[in-house]
């Protein structure tokens, strides 16, 4: 019979010989294969002691930024929630009252900034389209949650900590990649 | 009054010897579960239990509580009273045979000769062979009792491979004692230590020997009377908690004592390789000597609990079929033939 492709190979069936008959040099075989394995590098590691790092490029959890003296970025244009393929983001803007001026950097802020996590396709497009550097994508995932509206994150979870305050908190939200930027 | 009271201390020597082997064969067939799942996982490059206890160590004892806080059910169809039975059965046949096995030379306590052996029955091979035989029971009653159709199909499967393989078992060390002339395994050790080990006399008998012992254990590939994806689970299905424990930990048990028979009959039980045992106790005592011994054999013992494991996760099981052909038509004419040539041989020598 005429074959399709030059890639087939015609099956022999021969009945098996003695020594394939006894079974054991095959069985010993095998057995090497499995003691070899023992000594492998196993691929699992300790998770919760030992985590794999994220890429670079990891797009997470969103953080509203502040700047060094713990002013809010966010002026509430509104940019985010319109670049957002998935309609997750909603804001609320306010006038900044003459005795705020040490908590929002602009005249205009969000007062109400909530984001559906389980609308969120983290594409990483409000971060992009930000004119204030006011939102970015961290290095953590949304954690689990009990009912749906846990998922709808308000301005206070997703606000950074304080520099001015907490400064630990505040880099360890940075995450990083902020560090690694910054070495550069 | 003199006979009585080195009978009482008879008494209390070999108390003491039998409680210290229970809960020893006890303790290392806790630790075999530990190393079977341990030694699985890196076969298969994983890492297996290493939450419980530094390095998982204390997984077995976590393993035994959870048996034990499990509910205990008995099916209503059961027979109440040999369901009960099976899995006892199962515990106390494979603890007896460690009745007749030498763990070691014979030590000295406060100047009295002790013997490192419950019972040297000179008829230690039948004995263990009885023994062997009974452990089927367990198997059979404890599926006959469940009122489970796959329970008994499993145990009807046990039950006949166990026979079957019993036989080959028998022909292959009816060889091993035209060699030793003796039925003592003591005795059979001591040959050992001066004549060299009967591995070297009788490679053929201890395969055929070996292949038999796993079958009797019910170790892959031989575990067709606990085969899942045929019987579900096999001749345990209706049974909970610790009574299922008990069948589990009777398998191990069984692995322990098989492994310590094998090394005394074919790899000189608590004979030190290549050492004078008798040039050494004049050396560093007696109890020294022992000591090292034991060392021997329980190295010996590890060797052959890792080769199960390492079988067990190598080889996939034998279909029903291919079990009794193996049985049957290979092992048997095999042991028939072994024991021929060493009985010609044995006539050829002695002329």
């Amino acid at each position: 019979m005429a074959t399709l492709t030059n890639r087939a190979k015609v099956l022999e069936q021969k009945p098996m010989s003695f020594i394939e008959r006894l079974y054991l040099p095959a069985i010993l075989k095998g057995m090497g294969i499995t003691l070899k394995h023992m000594f492998q590098k196993k691929a699992t590691i300790h998770y919760p002691e030992e985590k794999r790092p994220f890429s670079p490029v990891f797009r997470g959890l969103h953080v509203l930024n502040r700047d060094e003296e713990g002013r809010e970025n966010c002026t509430a244009c509104g940019l985010c929630a319109v670049a957002c393929p998935a309609e997750a983001i909603t804001m609320e803007a306010a006038e900044r009252l003459p005795n705020e001026e040490h908590l929002y950097r602009e005249e205009k802020y969000a007062a109400k900034y909530e984001i559906n996590m389980l609308r969120c396709i983290f594409c990483g497009l409000c971060e992009e389209a930000c004119p204030k550097d006011a939102i970015y994508l961290s290095e953590t995932f949304a954690p689990s949650n009990f009912t749906r509206k846990g998922f709808i994150y308000s301005k206070e979870e997703l606000l950074i900590p304080n520099p001015v305050t907490s400064k630990e908190s505040f880099e360890a939200a940075k995450g990083q990649r902020e560090q690694q930027l910054k070495n550069k | 009054m003199e006979m009585l009271a080195i009978d009482l201390s008879l008494g209390l020597e070999k108390l003491l010897l039998i409680g210290g082997i229970i809960s020893f064969s006890l303790l290392v067939a806790m630790y075999t579960t530990y190393g079977e799942r341990k030694i699985a996982a890196w076969m298969q490059d994983r890492r297996g239990p290493n939450r419980a206890g530094p390095f998982g160590l204390l997984q077995p004892a976590a393993d035994g509580l959870k048996l034990f806080f499990k509910e205990e059910i008995i099916p209503l169809t059961s027979n109440r009273m040999l369901f009960v039975l099976g899995p006892a059965l199962a515990m106390i046949t494979a603890m007896l045979t460690s009745a007749v096995i030498p763990w070691g030379p014979t030590i000295e306590v406060f100047g009295r000769q002790v013997s490192l052996q419950i019972a040297d029955v000179n008829i230690g091979i039948l004995y263990v062979f009885g023994v062997v035989s009974m452990g089927v029971y367990g198997i059979m009653i404890g599926g006959w009792a469940s009122n489970n159709k796959f329970s008994l199909m499993a145990a009807v499967r046990g039950a006949s491979q166990i026979i079957s393989y019993e036989l080959a078992m028998g022909l292959s060390l009816i060889a091993l004692l035209m060699l030793t002339g003796t039925l003592s395994l003591k005795s059979i050790v001591e040959q050992q230590m001066t004549g060299g080990w009967n591995i070297i006399y009788q490679p053929l008998g201890f395969l055929i020997f070996l292949i038999c012992v796993f079958a009797e254990c019910n170790r892959t590939p031989f575990d067709l009377p606990e085969a899942e994806n045929e019987l579900n689970f096999g001749y345990h299905q209706e049974y909970s908690s610790m009574k299922l424990g008990l069948y589990l930990f009777a398998e191990y048990v069984n692995m322990f004592i098989s492994s310590a028979v094998v090394a005394t009959l074919f790899f000189g039980g608590y004979d030190i390789p290549f050492v004078d045992e008798a040039a050494l106790a004049a050396n560093i005592g007696v109890n020294a000597v022992a000591a090292l011994g034991f060392a021997a054999l329980f190295s010996k013992i590890l060797f052959f609990l890792f080769l199960f494991i390492w079988v067990r996760w190598t080889i996939p099981r034998f279909r029903y079929d291919q079990l009794m052909d193996l049985g049957w038509k290979k092992l048997i004419p095999l042991a028939l033939a072994n024991m021929l040539i060493t009985a010609v041989v044995v006539l050829w020598l002695n002329k």
